[in-house]
């Protein structure tokens, strides 16, 4: 963490004029950290994305790149399962025209059961690391744990199994238990970096975090920096 | 800073006392404190004069021996010049009872007294807050003793932001008897605030549980509060003012909308091994069960009535707590009825809760109580007691009491309270169980003592 440090610096103080970090320099500064990302590459047209996509096959997630856009999901600027050139092409032709285009993220999909991974500074406790039952269901369901940073192991054990929905973790009805143990070291991993960027940030979302049997992957993230909410546009 | 004297003083001076308003507020205090406690009093005004036939001071310099603790309860403007009488004559510590500082906007006049202590290690209460109460020691409220009740000595301390909620806290505790070590109202708290009393309390050997009511912590000091009281070693409860907010700020992220204060507040409280108080109920009753039990329980309840009704209740109430009521195999029941008087052998529930019906008589609750006491998977006992049936005496409390001192489990009971019940309750109470007035306060106590940590 500590050699990685200046650059995870380098990526805050660059988003500081938009008052948030973009989905990509997110996922390179949770990656730097130590959490696992899926293979990703941020492109400007339709051709840059389809030999990123001959790199790494279909099917292929793509999504909007935009300071203006906060809620992705909730402005058609996801689109999931993209299985052909074609599409691909199309989807990148739609995202151009968003206000804001910085670029559109092409990545691998990934499976597993969704989890909201988050922290937030609290002005009576500090640092706060929520994690939860993720999706875009995220604030219906609301069953989330938190617990003041650090997390010690136990701390991180405590928290999934707090959950209302811990089954799903557990192998509910037949489906494979997720990797437990990348759970928790994901959760000890993640309250390093709170803790380094103590005081930078307003509130992290991971979300959703994605656990398979075999590992936790950061399918989507955004970092609120401080004092800066008020620049962003949150509404579509 | 060393906040004996403000606790335990031996001497005390009040100033504000008027020979001419009797209505003034430090008059009652000074009055009280001269009749009722063991407390020396001076009253100091520069306008001189007597006060109860006591001449009142002109200054703190004449009074006849450096006081532990001054009261203050002048105008908020001469508050300073005051305080800096007190240090430079060697008073030991003060609680400034005046408003007229921060809740008015007047911040700096109470940064200026803030300071002037810190510089001094002059510790103080307040401003703006009816200070401390020790029973048989010393009461700073203005309050006439006639209007307030007389709580008695014991392990539980309260500390509140808010006096007229202490003052409430303090009524209820004591109509369910129990004994208050330390009560504070900390007001304004510009200088002694949570932490310090979380922090004095903890080292205070008269102190066995901690009750807090609290609107808001300044910024981090809640982080800290917590991290203190999972080492304190004695539990604490706390009730919160404020858990909606008034408005709901728009949010950028989920996790901020998901983490709003109050939600943090209760995790963080949680995290810290500290029991969160829902409303007075749980207050009272969680206090009044840890002041007599320390330890912890996993929370299996064997419960003994006298009426199904209740026993249903209590058994819902125990659920939703997520407290378990281990059902009494047949073998097991069989073996229990043996042991009950023919009259009610072949009446009786007794699956847990077993009920005894309106036929039992003291020795079917003895038998049933020593026997639940007895297996493995039952670590709590609660005795839901309707003495109005015939075959109760006034003597069941004292009994049950000794079975479950014998066996080493906790025993809580649930007694409806009327004046005619009191020698039952009594026997309960003298005997260190905890009896409530309702169902769901007995349940509650059972509660507290599954919540605390191990």
């Amino acid at each position: 963490m500590k050699t990685t440090y200046p650059e995870m610096r380098a990526i805050i103080e660059s988003a500081r004029e938009d008052g948030w970090i973009l989905e990509p320099d997110a996922k390179r500064l949770f990656s730097l950290a130590g959490l696992t990302v899926p293979r990703f590459a941020l492109v400007q047209t339709p051709q840059e994305a389809l030999c990123f996509a001959q790199e790494i096959g279909y099917p292929l997630v793509a999504k909007i790149v935009s300071p203006r856009v906060i809620h992705k999901a909730d402005v058609g600027g996801v689109v999931v399962g993209i299985a052909s050139e074609a599409r691909l092409v199309d989807v990148c032709r739609r995202f151009q025209s968003f206000e804001g285009f910085r670029g559109i993220l092409v990545e691998e999909m990934v499976g597993g059961v969704e989890l909201i991974l988050g922290a937030k500074t609290d002005l009576q406790f500090g640092p706060i690391i929520l994690l939860g039952i993720g999706g875009t269901g995220v604030e219906i369901y609301r069953d989330v744990v938190m617990l003041m940073a650090p997390l010690s192991e136990k701390d991180a054990s405590l928290m999934y199994k707090g959950l209302t929905g811990h089954q799903f973790l557990e192998g509910y009805r037949g489906a494979k238990p997720v990797a437990l143990e990348k759970l928790t070291q994901t959760l000890l991993t993640f309250s390093h970096i709170v803790m380094e960027l103590e005081g930078l940030f307003d509130s992290i979302d991971i979300n959703p975090l994605l656990c398979s049997s075999r590992d936790c992957i950061v399918a989507d993230a955004r970092v609120i920096l401080g004092n800066t909410t008020k620049t962003i546009n949150s509404s579509p | 800073m060393d906040l004996k004297p403000i606790f335990q003083p031996q001497s005390i001076a009040v100033f504000g006392v008027s020979a001419g308003n009797y209505r003034h507020p430090a008059n009652e205090i000074f009055t009280k404190n001269l009749l009722r406690y063991p407390v020396r009093v001076y009253g100091v005004n520069p306008a001189g004069g007597k006060i109860n036939g006591q001449f009142i001071y002109r200054s703190i310099r004449e009074t006849p021996e450096q006081v532990d603790l001054a009261v203050i309860a002048v105008r908020a403007e001469v508050v300073f010049q005051v305080m800096a009488s007190c240090i430079e004559a060697g008073v030991r510590s003060a609680v400034i009872i005046s408003g007229g500082f921060a809740e008015v906007g007047q911040t700096g006049m109470q940064d200026r007294i803030a300071a002037l202590a810190r510089e001094a290690s002059f510790p103080f209460i307040g401003p703006n807050c009816l200070g401390v109460f020790v029973p048989d020691r010393v009461d700073t409220f203005f309050l006439p003793s006639e209007r307030m009740v007389k709580p008695r000595s014991g392990n539980v301390s309260l500390v509140s932001q808010s006096g007229g909620i202490l003052v409430d806290q303090i009524i209820k505790l004591t109509n369910e008897g129990v004994g208050l070590a330390r009560a504070v109202s900390i007001g304004n708290k510009a200088l002694i605030g949570e932490l310090e009393m979380l922090d004095y309390l903890t080292a205070d050997p008269a102190t066995r549980v901690i009750a807090f009511y609290i609107e808001g912590f300044g910024k981090n000091e809640g982080r800290e509060f917590v991290l203190r009281a999972k080492n304190c070693g004695k539990p604490i409860v706390v009730l919160k003012a404020g858990k909606h907010p008034e408005s709901r700020k728009a949010v950028a992220s989920h996790t901020a909308s998901l983490a709003g204060d109050y939600a943090i507040f209760r995790a963080a409280l949680s995290q810290g091994g500290i029991l969160e108080a829902a409303n007075d109920l749980e207050l009272v009753s969680f206090c009044e069960s840890l002041s007599k039990y320390e330890h912890s329980i996993a929370g299996r309840v064997g419960i003994i009535t006298a009426s199904g009704g209740h026993g249903a209740l209590a058994f819902d109430a125990c659920l939703s707590q997520g407290i378990d009521v281990p059902a009494l195999p047949e073998n097991m029941q069989a073996e229990l009825g043996a042991e009950l008087s023919p009259r009610v052998r072949n009446i009786v529930s007794l699956a847990n809760p077993v009920d005894l019906t309106g036929s039992g008589v003291d020795e079917d609750f003895i038998a049933t109580a020593r026997f639940l006491c007895s297996r493995m998977d039952i670590d709590c006992l609660l005795a839901l007691l309707l003495p109005y049936i015939p075959g109760i005496t006034a003597d069941l409390g004292a009994k049950l009491s000794a079975v479950a001192k014998e066996c080493g489990k906790p025993l809580v009971a649930y007694v409806p309270n009327m004046e005619r019940y009191a020698m039952l309750i009594e026997g309960f109470e003298l005997n260190g169980v905890p009896v409530s007035p309702s169902i769901e306060g007995a349940v509650l106590m059972v509660e507290a003592l599954r919540r605390i940590r191990p």
